[in-house]
């Protein structure tokens, strides 16, 4: 079996299960966020049950700070749900931060765990090993009641990427350049497992970037089979045990991809899809807004690559862009005000905000005029996704995210640089 | 659920995403009503005007794409949507769609906007009664079939009451 089967056979008491199959599988853990959880809470109430406590998780940081009356009800439903069933994973703004980064560094992630999420990212903690997935939220009030939740057991497909990887790119190029490949539908349904030197040799941070974009290929999760990177994270981290799942050897596939990391430069995804890939180096594009942050590139590695280059040239960001960095948790902004980061920033004159997801989905804090174009380190280049509907987002590293603030228009940090 | 519907179509090409059927601003609500009032604003601003109850979506591939807001189904009934039929689905608009009872039909129908089509949920039929052209679907796996009808509520209500 593969890493998802495994999971999904262990959680729904079986010994073994097949693609297609549907079961009935016990969750670790169901999280929702301020804006799914309202109509989940207004499920729950239909139920006469009690939630789960200890699997219950609710985080505030799509609107939060509130950005506007409706918001400010909104958050307020989840103190109120958290205090009426006294649970008390609930973070607060102040105490938390994007969702994601939140279940990964709060510990509630880890190997062989089935965790779901009413928010499309959940994916995410396929980087830890875990089979994580995104739900609605009727069920997510579902499994807070139950524990429980139906789950189809997708096919699995093996992307395998060996080589050494070039001094700019990063996790986010190497989920690019296969989302460009196989394109926004190449998943769909499906478990995505990536394996080879390259995916070995990247820290957590660069795979968690990896496993939070399956989604935008359609897939159910992108799992990475876990190793001692993922074992040092937990050491003092995790809730709980947690055991490993590897797949079996004689694993069955769709299909497997390989590709020669060597061959993989700084990406960016321009208007519409997350599939229209293209090198940075070969576009020319003005920009109006570069923002760094979100459960892609949002943790402190991202701002050590984004500070790295605006260091290293020692120039400010360019006098018509507008560069907003927010890190993407507490702990992640507290880090990067030891490291000296946050100075980096604002001596370049970029905005720095405490953590919201805010920006990312178009809500607030860094929404685009008409006509205007972001590079952007976020997930997804719908149309209108930041704002005005005839605005345009570039999806990018936060590397060239900060070579970009620096020119004006899109540009690979090695044309910066080394050129 | 009802096995029979006739229904005008809303053509929509492919990758119709999440912030398509729902701009992210409006998600302070789970209201269908208050939510449809926005679907495909910024995409298509007089679909939330001029779409009547009972009307059907025929899409390209991978409809429901991006975001696992339950609040784009929710947006779709609440504007009288009664189905969507396209090549295939997202996977968590797909869920979510099931969950609260919108009906999905995986099948490449080619129909244009304001064209009348009939589905038989019992036969796996579509009807274009405008070109004539006829389509087929294989049924949903029984625990799909019984999940759409009851809706996720109940389902879940049933599942707690065997439980205790």
């Amino acid at each position: 079996m593969t890493i998802a089967e495994k999971i999904l056979a262990a959680h729904a008491g079986k010994e073994s299960v097949s693609p297609k199959e549907i079961v009935d599988a016990k969750i670790d853990y169901v999280m929702v966020n301020d804006v799914t959880g309202l109509p989940a809470f207004e499920v729950f109430e239909e139920f006469d049950a009690n939630p789960i406590l200890e699997k219950t998780v609710l985080i505030q940081d799509h609107y939060v700070p509130n950005k506007d009356v409706a918001s400010a009800e909104q958050a307020k439903s989840m103190r109120e749900f958290a205090r009426r069933y006294g649970i008390e994973n609930h973070f607060d703004v102040g105490r938390g931060g994007v969702c994601h980064q939140i279940m990964i560094e709060e510990g509630f992630a880890a190997p062989g765990r089935l965790i779901v999420g009413a928010d499309s990212h959940t994916c995410s903690y396929g980087a830890l090993g875990a089979l994580s997935t995104g739900i609605g939220s009727s069920e997510a009030a579902s499994a807070m009641a139950t524990g429980e939740l139906w789950f189809k057991v997708p096919e699995t497909q093996k992307f395998v990427v060996d080589g050494e990887l070039g001094k700019y790119v990063m996790g986010k190029d190497i989920i690019l350049h296969i989302i460009g490949d196989i394109g926004v539908s190449g998943s769909l349904y499906k478990s995505m497992e990536f394996y080879g030197s390259a995916i070995e040799s990247l820290h957590l941070s660069d795979r968690i970037t990896i496993s939070n974009m399956a989604i935008e290929a359609g897939a159910k999760c992108g799992i990475i089979p876990p190793d001692e990177a993922v074992f040092d994270y937990l050491k003092n981290r995790v809730i709980g045990e947690y055991s490993p799942v590897y797949a079996d050897a004689d694993a069955e596939y769709e299909d497997t991809t390989e590709y020669d990391a060597s061959e993989i430069v700084p990406l960016v995804a321009t208007p519409h899809l997350p599939e229209n890939v293209t090198p940075a180096s070969e576009i020319d594009v003005q920009i109006d807004q570069a923002y760094l942050g979100s459960c892609t590139n949002g943790r402190i590695e991202d701002l050590r690559a984004a500070a790295a280059v605006l260091k290293g040239t020692g120039k400010s960001v360019h006098p018509d862009v507008r560069m907003i960095v927010v890190p993407a948790s507490k702990s992640v902004f507290e880090q990067a005000m030891r490291e000296g980061l946050i100075g980096i920033f604002m001596d370049a004159d970029a905005y720095v905000s405490g953590p919201t997801c805010g920006a990312c989905l178009g809500g607030y804090m860094g929404v685009l005029a008409e006509g205007e174009r972001c590079v952007s380190s976020t997930n997804r280049n719908f149309i209108g996704r930041m704002g005005h509907p005839d605005s345009e987002v570039y999806l990018a590293n936060p590397a060239v995210v900060a070579a970009s603030a620096i020119t004006g228009r899109i540009t690979d940090p090695e044309d910066l640089l080394e050129g | 659920m009802e096995k029979y519907i006739k229904g005008r179509v809303w053509r929509f090409s492919e990758n119709v995403d999440i912030d398509q059927i729902i701009p992210a601003i409006y998600l302070v609500t789970g209201d269908r009503q208050e939510l449809a009032k926005h679907a495909f604003e910024n995409v298509r601003p007089d679909f939330a005007k001029e779409v009547s109850d009972g009307d059907i979506i025929v899409a390209g591939p991978n409809f429901g794409s991006g975001s696992s807001r339950e609040h784009a189904p929710r947006a779709l009934l609440g504007a009288g949507i009664r189905c969507v039929i396209a090549p295939s689905f997202a996977r968590i608009f797909y869920r979510n769609s099931i969950n609260i009872g919108l009906p999905l039909v995986e099948c490449d129908v080619d129909a244009a906007d304001g064209d009348v089509l009939a589905i038989d949920f019992a036969d796996g039929k579509i009807v274009n009664t405008n070109t004539s052209a006829g389509y087929t679907f294989p049924s949903l796996p029984d625990f799909l079939v019984d999940l759409l009808d009851v809706g996720l509520i109940e389902n879940t209500k049933r599942k707690l009451k065997r439980t205790g």
